[in-house]
């Protein structure tokens, strides 16, 4: 009899197949969310030719660059937005996508990504908010919850962190959302409307980090922080009418804005036609 | 039916523990890198949700629906 012909994951062709299994932690939430990418790509029927990927420096930022087949830059930390702005200008049929860390993109980028949104420049950005700098070994981010002992903040940390989706929405994006890696479903749907919305469209994805956060906060393994994430979030739309005593240490997720303000370099491009007529 | 690529895993029992039909029971032999993969043992209680092949990071999980 012939041996069963072993198949496995269906979408290694969107990956680089030949640097697996990856180089994260074990438990470590990356993974999932470029797996949810590459299924929220292959039900679009995007080809991975039109993609153009930008990231900047940390474990998250490996999800596009190496991983995720797809022409890629691979940027100085924190500056994924500025070069990804100047190739949406340039390249403006290009579906434009941000991966990146919470460090990098809310604290050291914080500047270009608040700026970007408020242009409502064409891009997908994804915040894989693991609320630590991961790949330098567990420093306090700007994501970091209030308390939190960190490598940096062994006493605990004295700073109140982001509300990064709130922040962006605020700023003028056209879409935000917030999701973790336990709900895969409904953020590879997230996933989809912000590749496919026209303007600034911006996803925070709350992503495990047994290693450098979890172990010292006393989640060390993925399984506790999906767990977690299971039992102390609420959906927007419930959240909605709800008192913040009611909503208390709860995390919000689901969809913060969604709106229709005409995109920067479509702008741009209508002026410069404008002014050469 | 399940497919599990056991080299790529890494062990981390995610798809054990979150299978809603608990198909899974982690193996008692290691894999190329050390660690214990998933054996599927229920695989006939699976209802293709395909909640494991999602939250796997390590790309070692298919769930064919035939
Ligand atoms: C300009 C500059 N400053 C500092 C660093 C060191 N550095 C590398 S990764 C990193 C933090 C990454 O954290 P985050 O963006 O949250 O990603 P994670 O690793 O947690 O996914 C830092 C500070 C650097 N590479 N470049
Ligand atoms: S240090 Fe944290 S973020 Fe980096 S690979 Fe390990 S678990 Fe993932
Ligand atoms: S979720 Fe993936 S990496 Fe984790 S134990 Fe299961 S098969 Fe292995």
């Amino acid at each position: 009899m012939m041996a069963k012909k072993k198949k496995a994951y269906r979408l290694k062709h969107y990956l680089r197949e030949e640097l697996l299994p990856t180089t994260f932690c074990q438990g470590c939430g990356c993974g999932t969310v470029l797996n949810t990418y590459a299924q929220a790509i292959e039900e679009l029927q995007i080809n991975p030719k039109d993609i153009v990927s930008v990231t900047g420096i940390g474990c998250s930022s490996w999800i596009p660059s190496p991983y995720f087949k797809a022409d890629t830059l691979h940027t100085t930390h924190g500056r994924a937005i500025a070069f990804a702005t100047g190739v949406k200008i340039m390249k403006p049929e290009a579906n434009v996508v941000v991966i990146a860390g919470d460090g990098d993109l809310a604290g050291i980028g914080g500047n270009h990504l608040i700026h970007a949104a408020r242009r409502n420049v064409g891009l997908a950005v994804f915040l894989i908010n693991n609320m630590i700098y991961g790949m330098t070994g567990g420093q306090v981010s700007p994501m970091t919850p209030l308390g939190d002992k960190t490598t940096t903040t062994p006493y605990g940390n004295p700073e109140y962190p982001f509300n990064i989706a709130e922040f962006v929405a605020a700023a003028g994006a056209n879409y935000v959302a917030r999701w973790t890696t336990y709900h895969v479903f409904p953020l590879m749907e997230s996933i989809q409307k912000a590749m496919t919305k026209d303007g600034f469209s911006f996803v925070e994805i709350l992503t495990q980090c047994p290693v450098s956060y979890g172990r010292r906060v006393g989640m060390r393994t993925g399984e506790e922080f999906l767990k977690y994430f299971k039992e102390n979030t609420i959906n927007s739309l419930k959240a909605k009418d709800m008192t913040p005593e009611e909503i208390g240490d709860k995390i919000i997720v689901g969809k913060i804005v969604e709106r229709n303000r005409k995109e920067f370099t479509t702008i741009l491009r209508e002026m410069n036609e404008e002014r050469r007529k | 039916m399940i497919e599990i690529d056991e080299d790529l895993c890494k062990g981390c029992k995610i798809c054990t523990d979150f299978c809603p039909k608990e198909v899974f029971e982690t193996s008692d032999k290691i894999n190329k890198k050390g660690y214990y993969p998933p054996i599927p043992v229920r695989e006939d209680e699976c209802i293709g949700c395909r909640f494991c092949e999602l939250l796997c990071p390590e790309f070692a999980i298919a769930v064919v629906n035939e």
